[in-house]
């Protein structure tokens, strides 16, 4: 399925992640974080496992990232997308 | 009395007298610390009387020091030699904007490499908050008092002229005066040395994050276990909150157990006033002043001392401090699995501090120890190899963190000693897995391009390079 | 064994990574007052996420859920029983009826989840003059409470009276709960000490608190959690005297004696429960190396 209402999750306080996810066709994923250069590909990967494992194939997901551990980002991940796709 | 004034009516005149010329070098010194308006005025001077291709041989650049960046692309600059530089510089020397390569040394070093002709000074330029018209000056007394001067005493000793900056002239003589006339050429009044808000900029409190004081905690233990921390103990730790509080909680148990020690070194702190005014500690060995509180004892108290950079720390001194330290306790932006630190770069490899003291005093302790968290934003404090060499890993004896303790192998009896006294002893490659399992493994960061930095080991040699980083 | 339990704001992913390494016996993920309504989703997922990933050592797990009259509380119990918390914390017990009903949805969770029928144990936090009436009630409602806590702020709001450092208000409530929870045959767990800063204070109300009977103390800061273990230390002469009845049990099981008297006194149960609680403090605090205790059996 695919997103279709923006919502986010998450903080910019240190160890945490801001997650802002939004309508897009395809999977389109963006990470700004301080150590995209030891940890951006893992992180791109996490984003993929959850919104796979969430059944998501189409979504803008924008994770700012503040050294957040993988646990944190795939909870806010995920309650960014569960926000999404919830019914007003 | 006739005085020999020694006042000179204007900087530039000061310069001219100096005999300044392309290419030279002038000195400065960092006990104004983030409040210091002295070496970014020399230097504005220098690039409108259109000097070139000058070093600067500053103690530390610190962050204020930013303007530093405009001298080096007007070309007034063109080498700079420090132990310490503030990322606001840094970065811009990590993507390769000076042309020479920064050399980097340690506060014992820097007075060495001058001693030995290695490190030439044509002009010094020290800022006192107190001077008189022949130039016997402190840093005790006037507006912007900052206590010790000891970094400033081996460029007066060694440079080949001697500028005091002052902003508080007294009647000759100063009686207190930690530099003296015999090494003075010329005194000049300025509006303002440095803004006495910033001089006492960063953190000189205990920390009350509860993982800086668990490691403190464990730091202390560890240092009791050891068996140095008995009568006539000696002992340097730095300004960070979790250093802090180890001093802290080590005082606790000296107080708890009768102990006292013989001096305390270094950066003095006002905590560690408070401890020899306690009689855990007798006296004060003080090369920088970190506090106001630290400047006033060093100003009152007969048993606070001042010392010179090379009496603190310099390997070519008949006999330093530092070789008389039983523990000294330390930061690390990084450790690998040999030991050696880094405090230079940062995990991008980008400049953003230096050495300092850390290599002199872990050279010269009985008992180093690098307290750090394991873990910090998501990046695994212990590598496979730093990315600067700062301090060889022989001369470290033990690492402290929130998961563990690490002792180097070659202190086998020591570690024994850790472990009977029930404290949390790993080897560091275990930490270094642990650290891992929380953060993940992180990619290996390739260095390359040209070099902009060497790092000189304390006895002159080369101990690494750090090399351009972009973006 | 557990002296301290601290609270962990549920929603705060450094202080969720920092419970790995603080000394705590037992750590409390908390997804009542400290999360805010509108971010209670958020902090259920990382709880969760944080207990199935982050290794917490020897600590007891507990998870704080919101009282049952909220909507979320299915939702809290599903997320973190499934992700292996030992405990659940429930706010506001007003009787048996609170843990009936948590009960039977953990019953349902476990079955669903395929998980030990029973496994998730209960901390009934007792923090109005109902549930202090009540609390024997509540302790012996399900045999899945382990224990009683006070939590003495909403508890004085409740008796309208001001709570004080001295916690004269909350003396009889403390008393009672005590002696519900060992009518019970469980735990009691004091409230928290509410200065963070006063480190001294918190010890001085432990040392009250454990004369009282309690078991452990709750705790709302790191700071507190020294004074506490400190607090609960016992002395030589106690750990001494504990290790004789220990022995002595020892020698009479050894000898197939039923029954144990140690310098011709009988030692009855009471007693060796005692005795096997102030050694398993003693090792806590680090009186006891493994090889000393070893040598003195």
């Amino acid at each position: 399925m695919k997103l279709t209402k923006e919502a986010r999750a998450g903080t910019l306080e240190s160890g945490d992640v801001l997650v802002i996810v939004g309508p897009s066709e395809s999977l389109d994923i963006r990470v700004e974080s301080p150590v995209i250069r030891q940890f951006g590909e893992s992180i791109r990967q996490s984003v993929r496992d959850v919104a796979a494992s969430l059944g998501v194939t189409g979504g803008a997901i924008s994770l700012e990232d503040q050294g957040a551990l993988d646990c944190t980002i795939r909870a806010r991940l995920t309650t960014a997308i569960k926000r999404s796709l919830a019914d007003e | 009395m006739t005085l020999q004034t020694k006042v000179v009516p204007s900087l530039r005149e000061a310069i001219l007298r100096a005999g300044l010329r392309d290419g030279m070098t002038l000195s400065f010194h960092h006990h104004l610390r983030d409040g210091d308006n002295v070496l970014n005025t020399v230097l504005a001077e220098c690039s409108l009387m259109g000097l070139k291709d000058l070093t600067v041989n500053a103690s530390a650049i610190m962050g204020c020091h930013r303007p530093l960046l405009d001298f080096i692309e007007d070309g007034t600059v063109t080498g700079i030699e420090c132990n310490f530089m503030h990322a606001n510089v840094g970065r811009s020397i990590s993507r390769g904007l000076l042309k020479r390569e920064v050399i980097f040394r340690s506060h014992g070093g820097r007075p060495a490499a001058m001693e030995r002709g290695e490190s030439p000074v044509h002009a010094a330029f020290i800022a006192a908050s107190a001077a008189d018209a022949a130039g016997n000056c402190n840093g005790k007394e006037g507006i912007a008092a900052f206590g010790s001067i000891g970094y400033a005493m081996p460029d007066a000793e060694h440079a080949d002229y001697v500028i005091v900056l002052t902003d508080h002239l007294v009647e000759y003589p100063l009686m207190d005066a930690s530099i003296t006339e015999d090494r003075v050429d010329a005194v000049v009044v300025v509006d303002s040395i440095g803004d006495p808000k910033r001089i006492m900029s960063g953190t000189t409190r205990v920390t009350r994050d509860p993982i800086g004081l668990l490691i403190a905690e464990q730091t202390a233990r560890a240092v009791q276990a050891s068996g140095l921390l008995r009568d006539g103990f000696s002992f340097q730790t730095g300004a960070g909150g979790t250093s802090l509080a180890v001093a802290s909680y080590l005082g606790g148990i000296m107080r708890e157990r009768g102990i006292t020690g013989r001096f305390a070194s270094g950066g003095i702190t006002g905590l560690l006033v408070d401890l020899m005014k306690e009689g855990l500690f007798e006296t004060l060995l003080d090369v920088q002043c970190f506090d106001r509180e630290a400047v006033e004892s060093i100003r009152e108290n007969a048993r606070h001392g001042e010392i010179s950079a090379s009496r603190y720390a310099s390997p070519t001194a008949r006999t330093a401090v530092v070789d008389h330290l039983d523990v000294v306790i330390l930061g690390a932006t990084e450790i690998d699995t040999d030991f050696n630190v880094n405090v230079h770069t940062d995990s991008n490899g980008v400049i953003m501090g230096g050495s300092g003291g850390h290599s002199d005093t872990a050279a010269g302790a009985k008992l180093s120890v690098i307290v750090a968290p394991l873990v910090r934003a998501r990046l695994p404090l212990i590598v496979d190899r730093v990315g600067t060499i700062s301090t060889p890993g022989e001369d470290i004896d033990l690492l402290v963190t929130q998961y563990g303790i690490a002792c180097n192998p070659k202190q086998a009896e020591l570690s024994e000693k850790l472990r009977y006294a029930g404290l949390p002893v790993f080897s560091i490659h275990d930490l270094k897995a642990r650290a891992e399992s929380i953060t993940g493994r992180p990619a290996r960061i390739e260095s390359s391009g040209r070099t902009v930095a060497r790092v000189i080991s304390r006895e002159g040699d080369l101990l690494d390079e750090i090399r351009t980083v972009m973006g | 064994m557990r002296r301290s339990l601290l609270f962990l704001p549920g929603n705060q992913p450094n202080m969720l990574q920092n419970g790995a390494v603080l000394p705590a016996d037992a750590l409390i993920f908390d997804l009542e007052d400290s999360v805010s309504p509108s971010e209670k989703d958020a902090a259920r997922e990382l709880v969760a996420s944080a207990l199935r990933s982050i290794d917490y050592g020897s600590r007891g797990l507990v998870v704080r859920i919101n009282d049952i009259d909220k909507p979320y509380v299915k939702k809290d119990l599903e997320a973190v029983a499934a992700a292996g918390a030992m405990s659940v914390m429930v706010p506001k017990v007003s009787g048996a009826h609170t843990i009936h009903h948590v009960a039977v949805m953990l019953d349902l969770i476990e079955e669903e989840y395929r998980m030990e029928p029973g496994r998730t144990k209960i901390i009934a936090l007792i923090e109005t003059a109902a549930g202090i009436e009540k609390a024997f009630e509540a302790a012996a409602a399900s045999p899945r409470v382990e224990a009683l806590a006070l939590g003495g702020e909403d508890l004085s709001a409740d008796l309208g009276c001001p709570r004080t450092k001295e916690g004269t208000e909350i003396f009889y409530s403390r008393s009672r709960l005590v002696v519900a929870a060992r009518a019970a045959g469980i735990e009691a767990i004091d409230t928290p000490f509410t200065d963070a800063r006063d480190e001294e204070g918190c010890y001085a109300d432990t040392v009250f608190a454990r004369s009282m009977g309690f078991d452990a103390k709750l705790s709302i800061s790191p700071h507190h959690l020294r004074p506490i273990h400190r607090a609960f230390v016992p002395t030589e002469e106690a750990v001494a005297f504990a290790l004789e009845v220990k022995e002595a049990m020892e020698i009479a099981r050894r000898e197939g004696r039923g029954a144990v008297s140690l310098r011709g006194k009988m030692i009855d149960l009471p007693v060796l429960k005692q005795a096997e609680r102030t050694i398993e403090l003693a090792r806590a605090s680090g009186m006891l190396a493994a090889e000393k205790e070893g040598a003195l059996l």
